[in-house]
């Protein structure tokens, strides 16, 4: 009788503990499975047959878009969009370069100094990072109002310095924290004044904490969307552009620069991660 | 110390003075930034949120009914926003708990390359990510489809423009920011503690229960906050997603501030989001302390 209820479970007790044991992996594959979708939406969306306004269905297989961002001119001639994207290269690239100079320097006194103000010091640098982006673009808006600075492309750098000064603090900090201070000690040593020991010693060690916290700085500023629609005046960045063509419809085109500006960047992540790990 | 500092020679005593000035020298240019462009706005948001008048004239007058119009114009939009953020939140750690484990307990070699896929889908612009979910929670998307066939959603139910997109939408775009604390506390656990638990023949839930999951607590609240901050002050997703029923707060702050240019009102409903913000920091910040804020 025992063998008779066992025989046709047979199969199914070979079946549920696998699952159970890999219920896991079978979860994580879903999980990034629907972490991936989206962006594999916006790349084939790039090769849509766009027949209307709107790029939301799938109409048919063509490299026009393609063709049209590589060969024609200004990116086939759609209004702005060239623009939009240089002026966010302009953007990201400067407020990127002015955040990592001074997050770095906050990011050394906090490591290497004994200082008073410390704790008001680390609690300067989390508060924005803690405050919602629609409360830090209003405000810096309501001081921008308040001494008649006219919005553009500066007050735009100013806002994005001023959001990415935290996160580069934290990046390069989390490197310095990881590093022999006696290489510093030594140098000292051996008469080099604090100056030349930061140039030949400090310096190359943190580079790549440094370069991580430019690319991060880089990539917030570029993405970024709220804090600018706040502080952009007439002044479009290639998300503003996005923004302001989704109500009209968005071609094709903007589907193949978000293509390739998640290839670039992916491509720097991994160039990061290589060069963080052969360091180690 | 300081007779100390009295029979040190000169030169030794003006090093050290320069010793201890250097730090303020390093922090002055950003300490500057950070006081001008945040602080002052801050100050500034608050002074202008207790103004009154008409556009463009409006004058400091304590006028605090500008911060009585939440509840009396924007009710609808704040309850939305909780209601928004807090599902949000809810989902996204219930999908990024099991994530981060998967990483943290069987990644093995394949940990780092992981945690590089789990962030790759953030390096797409922001707001093409947001649009997506426009395609897959389409009319006659395949999701639309197979809801309505298991009837879960009436014969011309939809989800687009409604809640249920724009809280899909925040939860996508928000779910590294749960997903990666989450991961750096369950990372940190001292693997032997676990292994204590089943010694002492607890079953793997309860070597869970009182072991894995009360020392990735940390995790959990720090990804709570920071999913749920961004949240609730987001206005992107429902916009997109949604329709002007499905409004947050945000939505109003921007519109007040860039479209109507009533400057009181959406100041003080922008301060009111600071205050929630700032409630919602402080047990983590004392628990925290100052110095690991940053860290």
């Amino acid at each position: 009788m025992m063998a008779a209820t066992t025989a046709p479970a047979a199969p199914r007790r070979r079946v549920v503990p696998l699952l159970r044991r890999h219920s896991l992996t079978l979860y994580a594959l879903v999980a990034f499975a629907y972490l991936f979708i989206p962006v594999f939406l916006v790349i084939l969306f790039g090769f849509n047959q766009v027949s209307g306004r709107f790029n939301y269905a799938w109409e048919g297989f063509t490299v026009d878009a393609w063709r049209s961002v590589f060969l024609g001119a200004d990116f086939g001639g759609v209004p702005g969009l060239f623009d939009s994207l240089l002026v966010s290269l302009r953007l990201a690239l400067l407020s990127a370069l002015g955040a990592t100079v001074l997050g770095t320097l906050i990011a050394l006194a906090l490591v290497r100094y004994r200082f008073r103000g410390r704790s008001t010091t680390n609690l300067l640098l989390f508060l924005p990072m803690a405050t919602p982006e629609v409360v830090m673009g209003s405000s810096i808006l309501a001081l921008f109002l308040a001494i008649r600075f006219s919005l553009g492309f500066n007050t735009l750098l100013i806002a994005h310095i001023l959001f990415n000064i935290s996160f580069v603090v934290v990046t390069v900090k989390a490197r310095l924290q990881g590093f022999d201070r006696h290489l510093e000690e030594a140098a000292m040593d051996l008469y080099a004044n604090e100056w030349d020991t930061f140039r030949r010693v400090t310096l190359p060690m943190i580079m790549p904490g440094v370069f991580a916290a430019f690319l991060l700085a880089f990539a917030l500023s570029f993405d970024d969307f709220i804090i600018s629609n706040f502080n952009s005046g007439q002044t479009i960045t290639f998300p503003l552009y996005i923004f302001g063509a989704a109500q009209r419809g968005i071609p094709p085109e903007v589907n193949v620069l978000g293509t390739l500006i998640f290839l670039v960047t992916v491509a720097f992540m991994l160039i990061n991660v290589w060069m963080q790990r052969r360091r180690r | 110390m300081s007779a100390v500092a009295r029979e040190a020679p000169p030169t030794a005593r003006r090093a050290k003075w320069r010793r201890k000035l250097v730090p303020y020298g390093l922090l002055l240019p950003g300490g500057v930034w950070l006081i001008v462009f945040y602080v002052v706005p801050m100050l500034r948001l608050v002074s202008v949120s207790l103004q009154s008048g008409i556009f463009p004239r409006y004058r400091f007058a304590w006028a605090w009914s500008n911060y009585a119009e939440l509840v009396t114009n924007y009710g609808g939009q704040a309850v939305n926003s909780l209601v928004y953020a807090f599902l949000a939140t809810t989902i996204a750690l219930l999908i990024a708990y099991p994530l981060a484990y998967f990483i943290a307990f069987r990644g093995g070699r394949w940990k780092n390359f992981l945690l590089v896929m789990l962030l790759m889908p953030f390096l797409m612009p922001f707001l093409l990510r947001t649009l997506s979910w426009k395609i897959i929670l389409a009319d006659n998307g395949l999701v639309v489809d197979v809801l309505r066939a298991v009837h879960l959603l009436g014969e011309d139910g939809r989800l687009l423009a409604t809640g249920v997109a724009v809280v899909a939408g925040i939860v996508y775009n928000f779910l590294a920011f749960m997903t990666l604390p989450i991961y750096v506390s369950l990372e940190k656990i001292d693997r032997s503690l676990v292994e204590a638990a089943n010694d002492l023949y607890a079953s793997p839930t309860v070597a869970f229960r009182k072991v894995t999951f009360p020392l990735s607590r940390p995790g959990v609240v720090a990804g709570t906050l920071l999913t749920f901050i961004p949240a609730v002050g987001d206005y992107v997703n429902a916009v997109l997603l949604g329709t002007p029923q499905q409004f947050m707060i945000g939505n109003v702050i921007q519109s007040r501030f860039l479209v109507v240019l009533d400057y009181p009102v959406a100041a003080a409903l922008s301060f009111t989001l600071m205050i929630v913000t700032v409630l919602l920091i402080i047990p983590y910040v004392r628990a925290a302390g100052t110095e690991d804020l940053v860290a």
